[in-house]
């Protein structure tokens, strides 16, 4: 047996079929993985380390403040000065015309002025103003603020996994909603999942859940009646000759139990829950009839049903030319929707054990580009940039770090994605030294140990 | 659905299991060649069937023409057979058809595409991070190798120019090898060359090993130019600041002393490695190859040799070792031997089910299709395109809509699709990268996804039914395009079951049974 690439898991699971057709003592896929980890090539991995191999998943992660997290990603990188960390007194060659922030329900905490909703509700959220990892390409900087590495050798899990790993399927999640969802497309910069393979990427909706229905791919079809549906599945099952040709055979055997679970979703209740007609009208107004508003609802819907991790990737974030004409488009969009999310999250009793965390790879070139052809642009900045964290046992109405008179240095207190990594793990109950199955069986953690030479502030502990 | 079709659908279930149904699929038992001397391809048979016998196992029987044409086609290039090309290879009558085939698909241009999107897996061919090779790299790579696939280069050669590889990136595409890894260190290069070249995983080496085989690749330096990501990649003597080629060593232990200035090591290095008699390099791509068109290597997996996993027919690989090596590793020539052996032919219903039958080949495994061919072959059927973009650099690349899954250059030029059928990320250059498991999102995405239900309403198939038309051969059609075979007389018994249970008719019931038969174990598996 050799683990050095694929998951433990899939070892596991291979462990499990072999012993259930050897007829050997069955014993359950869990107890297999145990021995995985703790067989011949666990061992045979860990002993030059002289450490103990890795104990499960499951077992590691305890019941934390935070149940659901959901990632608001920025793709492209919003502007922090815009946005989180108004700097009007740098003059308009910095401000340009969103130069008159507002005041928050926070005394001392001002916001952006395209902002008025959030404004009203700081108390909700916490605002890290000293962001930084200094690079400025949005692949190297996704990757960097999603894993909190910047390892070029491996590549590392993004966040949304790493909490798929500790916290779905492994760690008993029994929900027929897979446990990592994305709103409603993939990344696909990166891997997410990294080395854990692709047991833990996201669940990508696909469809517009602005739109009636929300199509949510494979789960809702406008066009098929559900007694077609029926009839179909009918006729499916009765043409499986191969499958009549090898009973037993154990990959039809998981060929089968997959179709089983598609179906529940396809025409069991658990589907239901992407139908957003089931909220009022009232509400799905207050979110916002877009994309991202809409986002923003089914986001909280997935949340009351227990999904640990969903991810809204909302794009069109990169504005190196007409940056404030479509600020003034985007902002109120992210304004209404983040708000009546953070909001309705509070009213329901949600908040105190999700967490929202809202940012982008990087923040924007604090000074505006005036120049041809940008002609009032702004472009990649990651030395300093903002990100706002709300809920699952996280303080409200603070503001962590601060950057300079300009926003293009921080001032105080420099926190690093693994920082915010970190915490956010802390708050789930996974604690810091989690060990991730390195596939080369290097000892690693959630949080990067020291000799991994991963620049970090501290946890946040100051929001705690 | 009334009650007597529920019944009659019952009874087709019931009829299923009866031994009709092997003759779907079955030909009869294989027969063992035997007096002297054997041709390359039935001494495979022999050593398999000896192993087997060995152990006590029975081998499956010979698969029929049905299963082998579209077996063939699926396992060496990658593309699902036309209705006509099934049709026409089961009813030609000649005796030796199948070696005809066989050589027909060895030329075919997919092949090449294939082929060389497997060596692509391997080495790493990709723009994007963590490898970032960059486009106009990878296009260079990418011709590097489909070129020596169509040309039918000896790997010898071929893997020989990748060590020695100097120059531009964008100039001469076999110096990306150097480039596509993420660690460029003298460790990290050797560690890259141990995997690639001998199958070996160096993480499980000593310490010691790989600093001496690094000491190979102390001298290989890297200078970008003026041109936006130019990277040359050269011999430089001065690189080796921390002495490690004083210190090189094979990895069979054996030392070399190298003058440190006057010859590049690499040389020293290849001429090592690439000869016949080297063991590392001939046994591990027979032991690959067979495990491409096998579905599993001799030694398992394919990039895993150490000596505590050890092959499982050792007469086997040794003799494939050997014919390879003979040939100065022509890939089509190792081709040809396994392809035209019996044990390639057998089928996949087995005599016993074992996890011993499966590592001694008694039987062919079900093996699903790669994400790109399962993509193309829905193309395909329904005469569909896919749309691939890539969003880096800009201005954004565009690939023209008849382009092939399996003729993409760049692992970074991906879909939504290729990734949920796992589409390797082409990181490491391991195989098992490349994730040939099932999960409910695929089935969720095949029942019931609007990407594949459009596909299925555009179906010329489809389009083109009419309620006049006769179920039977509406079916045979339908069959014959997606499963390569003709249906059975209890298939089409059960669609009359579904006609009568819905009314269904032209282009209504020809959709659902192309809907039905993609969503066949029969057609996601090659079996």
């Amino acid at each position: 047996m050799n683990m050095s690439f694929i998951s433990s898991r899939d070892v596991a699971n291979d462990v499990a079929r072999i012993a259930e057709r050897l007829g050997g003592a069955p014993f359950s896929r869990r107890e297999a993985l145990r021995r995985a980890v703790y067989g011949s090539a666990g061992l045979l991995l860990m002993e030059p380390f002289g450490i103990q191999a890795a104990p499960r998943a499951a077992s590691i992660a305890k019941e934390g403040k935070a149940k659901s997290v959901i990632q608001i990603w920025l793709w492209g990188g919003p502007c922090h000065i815009d946005t989180f960390d108004p700097k009007p007194e740098a003059g308009r060659e910095y401000s340009g015309a969103l130069d008159a922030p507002i005041e928050t329900n926070v005394s001392g905490i001002r916001i952006g002025q395209l902002l008025p909703e959030l404004a009203k509700i700081a108390d909700k959220y916490s605002l890290i103003r000293s962001m930084t990892h200094g690079n400025n390409g949005h692949e190297t900087a996704s990757y960097l603020v999603q894993t909190g590495r910047a390892s070029e050798r491996d590549v590392f899990p993004g966040l949304g996994a790493v909490v798929s790993y500790f916290k779905g399927y492994d760690a008993g999640y029994k929900g027929l909603i897979p446990p990592y969802v994305v709103l409603t497309e993939p990344q696909g910069r990166f891997s997410e999942a990294g080395f854990l393979g692709p047991r833990y990427k996201p669940f990508a909706t696909g469809g517009d859940p602005a739109r009636t229905p929300f199509a949510v791919e494979g789960i809702v079809t406008p066009d098929i009646t559900e007694e077609h549906q029926k009839e179909r599945r009918k006729l499916m099952s009765s043409l499986n000759t191969l499958g009549g040709a090898l009973p037993g055979n154990a990959t039809l055997k998981t060929v089968l139990e997959s179709e089983q679970q598609a179906y529940e979703l396809i025409l069991g209740d658990a589907g239901k829950l992407f139908d957003l007609g089931q909220e009022k009208d009232e509400m799905r107004d207050r979110y916002g009839r877009n994309t991202f508003g809409q986002s923003c609802l089914m986001a909280r819907r997935l949340v009351e049903k227990g999904v640990p991790y969903i991810t809204i990737n909302y794009k069109g974030w990169d504005t190196h030319k007409q940056h404030f004409q479509i600020m003034n488009r985007k902002l109120p969009e992210l304004d209404q929707g983040l708000a009546a999310l953070l909001t309705d999250l509070y009213d329901k009793g949600l908040l105190e054990s999700t967490i929202v965390f809202c940012t982008g790879e990087f923040g924007r070139t604090p000074k505006v580009a005036n120049e041809s052809p940008w002609n009032g642009g702004r472009h990649h900045f990651g030395a300093c940039f903002a990100s706002l964290l709300a809920g699952g046992g996280f303080r409200g109405g603070q503001v962590l770090g601060k950057s300079n008179a300009t926003g293009e240095e921080v001032a105080e207190r420099p926190v690093y994605p693994a920082d915010v990594i970190g915490s956010i793990y802390g708050q789930l109950g996974i604690p810091a030294d989690a060990p991730l199955p390195h596939p080369q069986g290097t000892p690693t953690f959630v949080v990067p140990g020291k000799d991994e030479q991963v620049k970090m502030g501290g946890l946040l502990k100051e929001l705690i | 659905m009334s009650t007597p079709s529920v019944i009659l659908m019952l009874f087709a279930c019931a009829a299923i299991s009866s031994a009709k149904e092997t003759e779907i699929y079955d030909l009869g038992p294989p027969v063992p060649k035997s007096g002297a001397p054997l041709k390359p391809h039935e001494q495979v048979d022999e050593l398999v069937f000896a192993r087997l016998a060995e152990l006590k196992l029975k081998p499956a029987n010979l698969c029929n023409d049905a299963v082998f044409v579209r077996r063939a086609f699926l396992a060496i290039i990658g593309t699902l057979p036309t209705a006509e090309e099934a049709r026409g290879f089961i009813a030609a009558k000649q005796a030796d058809k199948r070696a005809q085939l066989i050589e027909i698909l060895l030329q075919r241009p997919e092949f090449t595409d294939f082929w060389a999107m497997k060596l692509g897996d391997i080495m790493r061919v990709k723009a994007e991070f963590p490898i970032k090779l960059w486009p106009n790299a990878v296009q260079a790579y990418h011709r590097f190798i489909h070129t020596s696939v169509r040309e039918n280069k000896p790997l010898l050669l071929f893997a020989r120019q990748l060590l020695l590889a100097n120059g531009s990136n964008f100039r001469e595409g076999e110096v990306n090898f150097y480039r596509a890894m993420q660690d460029r260190t003298p460790r990290g290069i050797a560690a890259t060359v141990a995997l690639t070249f001998m199958g070996e995983r160096a993480d499980k080496w000593p310490k010691k090993k790989l600093d001496a085989m690094a000491g190979f690749f102390a001298q290989v330096a890297y200078k970008s130019t003026a041109e936006w990501k130019e990277e040359i990649v050269f011999f430089d003597p001065t690189a080796d600041k921390d002495g490690l080629t004083k210190n090189a060593i094979f990895p069979d232990g054996n030392a070399v002393k190298i003058k440190t200035g006057l010859e590049d090591p690499r040389i020293i290095f290849a001429d090592w490695m690439l000869r016949p008699e080297n063991p590392f390099f001939c046994k591990n791509y027979a032991n690959r190859i067979w495990s491409w068109l096998m579905g599993r290597g001799i030694v398992h997996e394919p990039d895993d040799f150490r000596a505590d996993n050890p092959p499982s027919n050792p007469a086997l690989l040794a003799f494939l070792e050997k014919e390879f090596a003979a040939s100065k590793c022509d890939m089509r020539h190792l081709f040809r031997v396994i392809l035209n052996s019996q044990v390639f032919q057998l089928s996949s219903i087995p005599a016993q089910d074992t996890p011993e039958a499966v590592a001694n080949f008694a039987h062919y495994p079900l093996r699903r299709l790669e994400a790109e061919v399962l993509i193309d072959a829905l193309n395909q059927i329904t005469g569909t395109r896919e749309e691939y973009s890539s969003p880096i650099p800009e201005p954004f690349t565009f690939i023209p809509e008849n382009v092939r899954g399996i003729a993409l250059a760049d692992g970074s030029i991906t879909s939504s699709f290729l990734e949920l059928f796992g589409r390797p990320p082409r990181d490491t250059g391991h195989e098992l990268e490349r994730n040939l498991s099932t999960s409910p999102s695929q089935r969720l995405h095949m029942l019931n996804s609007s990407h594949v239900l459009n596909k299925v309403k555009q179906c010329p198939l489809v389009t083109a039914a009419t309620n006049s038309d006769d179920a039977a051969q509406l079916a045979d059609k339908i069959y014959h395009t997606v499963l390569s075979r003709p249906p059975s007389a209890q298939e089409l018994a059960t669609l009359k079951a579904h006609v009568a249970a819905t009314y269904a008719g032209g282009s209504s019931l020809a959709a659902d049974l192309v809907w039905a038969l993609v969503n066949q174990p029969e057609f996601i598996f090659n079996h």
